[in-house]
């Protein structure tokens, strides 16, 4: 560990930030010392993305200081950060697929009418910093052929390229696999090295502990704690993120597992390109039984829910779902799959489990809009909904109680319970549910757990995909881990610990 | 910018952010009638009598929004559904067609009461069967509705000049235009239709089509919010993942859309044709399809918003023409340029007041 200089790249000072009646960020200040590599940690909801977009100039604060270099300066778009020598790599990547990296790489910066000058420029450039930073890429390679962690170096190149003297990188890893997380965590490293000050934002520990200089720990939009990386360790910083001790323990009793309600047999789905998403995959899943299914984000487990829950039908192989045969030949749609008494609460819940503009009471009740209550003689019945709607707020807790705002206007966690109580309130036989506490507060997080384990005690078979191992592990009473679109393993939750899950959802072991 | 999403208070969103919107489109066009040698006040002056200075002019004034409800809503419902509908004006033209061919067919066997709910009928099949084959391309060839809709413009267009010449015009016309309706598929006049119950108003090409329009509004307005097929339509115009989500079939619903909206337009031919030309003409429908876009911006794609747009794109069009007639410096040209102005300023700058109206009422809240 290098010995950190004093003077400070960056310092905020008492920034404030509230969306409407979110208190995004309270006073938070901070100090980045320049050279290093700062780790910015927190649970979903914490504030940390806030505060990086404010110093990056996405949003403006409503109130505080920003220094740069012991400057005060203005940050009132992406530009001036670009022009104080910040750059910022997005947890989405912002390339143009279709063209090559050295395409992507001089866009925005053509440099002239023709283009031929700014090619020839930033291929010297690349060179440079390729060998500079060990960042190789194929400056010719079409991005759409390139790995997402060799993409994930375009967007650092493209940083450094534009003279970015301080690197902020929004939870890096979330994509990648734990090889390439190692891979970018040298990166960093090397750019530290050469003087470049990173700052990592991340919810995840072991990088933290791995890679940083310095963490700071933020919880419900205030900066609570600092701390030199070699005096903490995971424990510490984990207890500091959630504000108690750490263990999200759910009293839970064994699960009572009942006959099999969701039954999945070398199921497959290719899709046009001939690309095999799903491979071969059969599972089971018994009334009184939480299955969970773990993997790094983008290893089939979107595509095994759309399958699941009758939005794309398999190509091979088949599901039994309360005892109704699906296959490809015999494709079902999501309102049967329903009939049948399987809810689905999606991964995405502002493109697939609402529609943000619709009214809170509209959302409760999307995919059973012609069911009764709510229907009836082709005609809705706005008052049934409205009661209907005021009820699951209640008996969910969603805030505010009001079935007449937006969908938009409720918070991520608030989004959530909502879907998941009107997934919940028909006493579904099977549940499945994607990322279910994907950027929920923690309060929510609790509850949302607790209700799914409720349900499952009450008999229902529910299927839980997260790339949370933490959650799958708190929750589930079975695990499978997917890879490459295979279950790759099998793991009674007693016996699992997140190390060998983790090696497994490298590919590591075949079960 | 981080201001530009802030709600303003709904009335001020659905009612003075229009206004304000149609207040500057005048002040332009005050600018360029000072130009070109006019008094703009007169000119107000004209087309505000022009457009209701007498029960006459009221009477064209809403036979001309008559059009553009249809048009307007037809608009609205494909824009709910997320689907652009540009072939108001080709659904508008072959639902004249059906039209044409249901009255043709039987005005001298049946009576009026079952002529005219055929016709209509005639009209808005055809009209959604205009728009059901740009929806099909759509939804299972992937070809973009803007571009195939605009095109079928031209090709109702084309095959309306082809059949008009060859196959419907009258035996001995010199005109292209089909023989007369008999009176039994004739939509009574306004004028007659008030006579009736003792009000005397001046005659105008204002026919109850006007009531239909209005029956159809409230038609739009229960089916986008009151039935679960306008609820799954407005939930894959917001965000068709989710409307896969919970069920909707997204070809069917597309599909589904499209013919409303092409029946809707068929509309226009019910005005113009039974209400208005009592025969089978070319070019009933000219101008009022697009005319339909910009209504349901404005309009917000709310029925009631669409009656709104529609009066005031009603009153620009005869007030318009009598402002041409009554100064000749002003021609249709110029009429024109007025429309299109409140078009730009309703639709494309339909937020530039925005930020002003934002300081206003955050300083008040």
């Amino acid at each position: 560990m290098q010995e950190l200089t004093a003077d400070a790249a960056i310092e905020l000072r008492g920034i404030d930030k509230s969306f409407g009646s979110v208190h995004a960020v309270r006073g938070a200040s901070l100090r980045v010392e320049r050279g290093s590599i700062t780790g910015i940690v927190g649970e979903n909801g914490a504030g940390k993305s806030t505060l990086m977009s404010i110093l990056y100039g996405l949003y403006r604060a409503d109130a505080g200081e920003i220094l740069i270099e012991g400057r005060p300066v203005e940050m009132a778009s992406p530009r001036d950060a670009i022009g104080h020598g910040i750059g910022m790599v997005h947890q989405h990547f912002m390339l143009v697929d279709s063209f090559t990296v050295l395409e992507n790489l001089i866009l925005g910066a053509e440099g002239g009418a023709l283009l031929a000058g700014g090619l020839a420029a930033a291929r010297t450039e690349l060179a440079r910093l390729a060998g500079e930073y060990g960042l190789a890429v194929d400056p010719d390679a079409r991005v759409a052929d390139l790995s997402v962690g060799e993409q994930q170096r375009v967007e650092i190149l493209k940083v450094l390229l534009r003279g970015a003297r301080i690197l902020i990188l929004d939870e890096p890893s979330a994509v990648l696999t734990p090889q390439e997380t190692d891979r970018l965590l040298q990166i960093l490293r090397l750019l530290r090295d050469r003087g470049v000050t990173v700052v990592l934002i991340t919810h995840k520990l072991r990088e933290i502990l791995a890679v940083t200089d310095k963490v700071i720990v933020m919880r419900r939009g205030e900066v609570v704690a600092e701390r030199r990386t070699a005096e903490t360790d995971a424990q510490d910083l984990a207890e500091l993120m959630v504000g108690r001790t750490v263990r999200f323990d759910l009293d839970k009793a064994p699960a009572r597992e009942g006959e099999t309600m969701l039954a999945a047999r070398h199921l497959s789905l290719v899709d046009g390109r001939g690309v095999r998403l799903l491979d071969d995959i059969s599972l089971e899943v018994r009334a009184g039984e939480i299955v969970g299914i773990a993997g790094v984000s983008g290893n089939g487990q979107t595509e095994l829910l759309q399958v699941l829950s009758g939005i794309r039908p398999p190509t091979g192989g088949e599901i039994e779902a309360c005892g109704r045969r699906v296959d490809a030949a015999h494709p079902v749609d999501p309102a049967e799959m329903r009939d049948l008494g399987v809810a689905h609460v999606p991964e995405d819940r502002l493109r697939q489990g609402l529609v943000p503009a619709f009214l809170a009471s509209e959302t409760s009740i999307l995919g059973y809009q012609d069911r009764e209550p709510f229907c009836h003689n082709y005609l809705m019945d706005g008052p049934a909904v409205g009661r209907y709607c005021a009820d699951l707020m209640e008996r969910f807790d969603v805030r505010p109680r009001a079935p007449g705002l937006r969908s938009s206007n409720f918070s991520g966690g608030n989004q959530q319970k909502l879907i998941l109580a009107r997934e919940m309130a028909r006493n579904p036989k099977v549940l499945l549910v994607g990322q279910p506490t994907r950027g929920v507060d923690i309060g929510a997080i609790e509850f949302i757990r607790r209700e799914l384990i409720k349900s499952r005690d009450a008999g229902c078979a529910v299927l839980v995909v997260s790339v949370e191992l933490e959650e799958i592990l708190s929750l589930a009473d079975r695990i499978l881990v997917m890879f490459g679109g295979r279950i790759v393993g099998e793991v009674a939750a007693g016996e699992a610990d997140e190390r060998m899950l983790g090696l497994m959802m490298a590919g590591a072991r075949a079960a | 910018m981080s201001a530009s999403r802030r709600p303003l208070p709904g009335w001020v969103e659905i009612g003075l952010l229009p206004l304000a919107n149609i207040a500057m489109a005048f002040l332009l066009v005050g600018v360029i009638v000072e130009v070109i040698g006019v008094d703009p006040l007169h000119a107000l002056k004209l087309l505000v009598l022009g457009a209701v200075g007498s029960s006459e002019a009221i009477g064209y004034t809403l036979y001309y929004a008559t059009n553009f409800i249809f048009t307007g809503l037809a608009v609205a419902v494909a824009f709910h559904a997320g689907l652009f509908n540009i072939g108001g004006e080709g659904q508008a033209y072959i639902g004249g067609l059906g039209c044409g061919l249901a009255v043709l067919a039987l005005d001298r066997y049946l009576p009026p009461l079952l002529v005219i709910p055929l016709a209509i009928l005639a009209s808005a099949a055809f009209g959604a069967a205009w728009a059901a084959i740009p929806a099909w391309m759509q939804a299972w060839r992937g070809s973009h509705i803007v571009i195939t809709t605009i095109m079928f413009n031209f090709v109702a267009s084309a095959l309306m000049v082809y059949l008009m010449v060859n196959v419907l015009i009258a035996p001995g016309s010199m005109t292209p235009q089909s023989r007369g309706f008999a009176a039994s598929a004739a939509v009574p006049s306004m004028q007659a239709a008030l006579q009736w119950i003792g009000i005397a108003v001046a005659p105008s090409a204002l026919n109850l089509s006007l009531l239909l329009a209005l029956l159809a509004c409230v038609g739009v307005w229960i089916f986008l919010w009151h039935t679960p097929w306008g609820y799954g339509l407005r939930t894959m115009g917001h965000n068709p993942e989710a409307a896969v989500y919970a069920g909707t079939n997204l070809k069917r619903m597309t599909m589904l859309a499209m013919c409303l909206s092409g029946a809707l337009a068929g509309g226009v031919a019910v005005n113009e044709l039974l209400g208005v030309h009592h025969r089978l003409v070319l070019d009933f429908a000219a101008g009022y399809g697009f005319t339909g876009i910009a209504v349901a911006l404005m309009g917000r794609g709310h029925p009631l918003g669409i009656v709104l747009a529609a009066l005031l794109f009603g009153a620009l069009q005869q007030g318009g023409a009598e402002l041409a007639f009554e100064i000749p410096a002003i021609t249709r040209e110029m009429v024109v340029v007025i429309q299109g102005l409140v078009i730009l300023f309703s639709g494309a700058l339909v937020h530039l007041p925005r930020p002003w109206l934002q300081a206003l009422f955050a300083r008040r809240g």
